[in-house]
């Protein structure tokens, strides 16, 4: 063994450094939509049901424009007809296709369905970011309007508005935003709060990254996760309550289609012809099912902590 | 703790407080009256103003509004507009006992079965029994329960004939239902319990208990399924919901007697009393079941504090 006196300077080199190679990020930069894409790709069930989505999407979108009749065209001379290569799902109690009506009535509670989301995520959001990013007086404030607003059913809210307000997609859509956006907006809160606290924020404000460029460079990559997985919930959701609420009769009305519209209409023929149940029913499962599995995935994808 | 349910309560009062004003001002917003229009509008001017004085509709709204706080504070719902005489408080307790008995069943059931298949799709973790849980977790929340209560009363009721259609008759014409509105309750319990145990099964106190040498079964049913089981009470909430808002159209389809029922039909009829004594008595009970599993949760899980939860 040497001693330390021993050693002499000259077994040392200098390392040589390639001075413009040492901020050089070595993976390729990857936002966080990127990210979550990649692993969601691996998940082959939510893949799957993507597909279906998309597919469903589309027909909804194409399959009332191409098909040769209209979804409120009544001929009283084919009421009740079975599936048939020409109606390929029957027709109804006015003698209407129930392929057009299908698609259109896809159409309309997919509309609700994205819309509520859409309206959810912005008030949320809003809400939720600017609490916890002012703070202090501010924040208290909101969190408790907040804290009273959360014990409220949202039905309740939801029903009475559908009866004040006159009968349509868009009241449908504000009433759903009106009692949706408070769990968005805590969501958002939390996560942002989490993040403020956090050693990589602490790390970039201590070299000096400005308020602004925190918010966009590490609050918001990181928080798009929960909104992203938070929205896919809402959406099967809002359809979900517009159907049933179009089934006890305070929805939307005839002859305005859309599957809960549908399942109700369905519903009052069902002893003699429940092909006008079934049909729409499978299809409005499909979506809550592709939903629901697709959420999971990107729930998996987006916060690989959180999976389970 | 006295403290943080202090708070509790206080916002409790707040939420209620909400409640009853936007009931209040939303039903105060409906179109037409809660008479039956043409009828109305054929009586006399001065028999009109009789009816209205009769339910208080003659006054200024904030009176109105004042008056009806003071009297839902005794307890007071006013009188049916429908059910000419009668007081919605009893309209609702002559209508509570086939929900409450179609609502309890569902909860029963689907605790059981939910249990049961959670344990088990954790248990034997990767296998049939696991997959085949996982699919009944995904339909049983997918499936709008009034589709499943129409495809039910279709296939057992009228096609096969098992079990009453419809009708509140023996306690038979309570199966159908009570089985409609369990189903999401199963999905959300199997889903919850199958979570809960998969990470309890990976708890470092799991392999003491294995390396201690105790059997599968002992491991299981003392240390596994006892501590996923607690964390169940805070999904209550979202669990009574999903029976309310079933209730609401499972009780149509099955011409159930019940709160559910009452309440559509009140919203077709504009009878405003017994939907603002709903909407309130409905959000009072919501809030406090809420408020009894946390605290009951605090008090079962030592684990959670619920200070400290708030503090975050």
């Amino acid at each position: 063994m040497m001693k330390k006196d021993n050693i002499s300077k000259d077994l040392f080199i200098k390392a040589k450094v390639k001075e413009d190679e040492k901020d050089k990020i070595v993976r390729p930069k990857l936002t966080a939509l990127q990210d979550g894409w990649i692993r969601l790709k691996k998940n082959k069930a939510a893949i799957c049901c993507l597909f279906i989505l998309i597919i469903i999407i589309l027909l909804s979108c194409f399959a009332p424009v191409f098909s040769k009749y209209k979804y409120y065209e009544t001929d009283y001379l084919i009421t009740f007809n079975s599936p048939s290569p020409d109606h390929w799902f029957g027709t109804d109690q006015f003698g209407r296709d129930l392929w057009a009506r299908i698609w259109y009535g896809a159409r309309i509670s997919l509309i609700i369905g994205f819309a509520a989301a859409f309206l959810d995520l912005f008030v949320g959001v809003t809400y939720g970011s600017v609490s916890a990013l002012i703070g202090g007086k501010t924040d208290t404030v909101m969190q408790r309007i907040i804290e009273v607003l959360i014990g409220i059913p949202h039905l309740i809210i939801v029903i009475l508005l559908m009866m004040v307000l006159p009968a349509g997609i868009i009241t449908i859509v504000v009433a759903l935003a009106i009692t949706g956006w408070v769990n968005m907006a805590r969501l958002v809160r939390a996560q942002i709060l989490k993040l403020k606290n956090q050693e990589f924020v602490l790390a970039a404000r201590v070299l000096g990254t400005s308020n602004k460029e925190i918010i966009k460079k590490h609050l918001i990559p990181n928080t798009v996760g929960v909104i992203v997985i938070n929205a896919m919930f809402t959406i099967p959701s809002a359809i979900f309550t517009e159907a049933f609420l179009s089934f006890i009769g305070i929805g939307l009305q005839e002859p305005a289609a859309s599957l809960g519209v549908l399942i109700n209409n369905g519903y009052q023929v069902l002893h003699n012809y429940p092909y006008l149940l079934i049909f729409p029913a499978v299809v409005i499962i499909l979506i809550m099912v592709c939903f629901s599995i697709l959420g999971d995935g990107l729930r998996d994808a987006f916060d690989p902590r959180m999976r389970k | 703790m006295f403290k943080y349910i202090c708070k509790r309560l206080l916002y409790i009062v707040l939420t209620l407080f909400v409640i009853l004003t936007a009931t209040f001002f939303l039903m105060n917003k409906l179109p037409g009256t809660p008479f039956d229009d043409e009828r109305f509008s054929m009586l006399p001017p001065e028999d009109q103003a009789l009816v209205l004085e009769q339910y208080g509709l003659n006054e200024p709204v904030y009176i109105q509004y004042l008056k009806y706080v003071q009297n839902i504070l005794k307890g007071k719902f006013g009188e049916s507009y429908v059910y000419a005489g009668q007081d919605v408080s009893d309209v609702l307790t002559h209508r509570i006992g086939p929900s409450v008995l179609v609502g309890a069943q569902a909860v029963l059931l689907g605790l059981t079965v939910g249990l049961i298949l959670g344990i088990l799709a954790a248990w034997k973790h990767n296998t049939g029994i696991d997959y085949f849980t996982m699919i009944v977790a995904v339909l049983g929340v997918s499936v709008p329960n009034f589709v499943l209560a129409a495809l039910l009363q279709y296939f057992i009721g009228l096609k096969w004939g098992i079990l009453p259609v419809a009708f509140w008759e023996s306690w038979s014409s309570s199966i159908l239902p009570s089985i409609a509105l369990s189903v999401s309750v199963i999905a959300m319990i199997a889903r919850f319990i199958r979570t809960e145990m998969l990470d309890v099964l990976q708890q470092d106190y799991i392999i003491t208990a294995k390396a201690k040498g105790l059997s599968k079964l002992k491991v299981l049913m003392n240390h596994a399924v006892r501590n996923s089981i607690i964390p169940v009470i805070t999904i209550l909430g979202p669990i009574i919901v999903n029976i309310f808002t079933g209730s609401l159209a499972v009780e149509n389809i099955y011409s159930i007697p019940g709160i559910g029922s009452l309440f559509v039909d009140s919203i077709k009829m504009n009878d405003y009393s017994t939907i603002m004594a709903i909407c309130i008595c409905y959000s009072a009970f919501y809030i406090l079941v809420i408020l009894v599993t946390d605290v009951l949760y605090s008090l079962i899980d030592p684990r959670i504090r619920l200070i400290s939860n708030r503090a975050e």
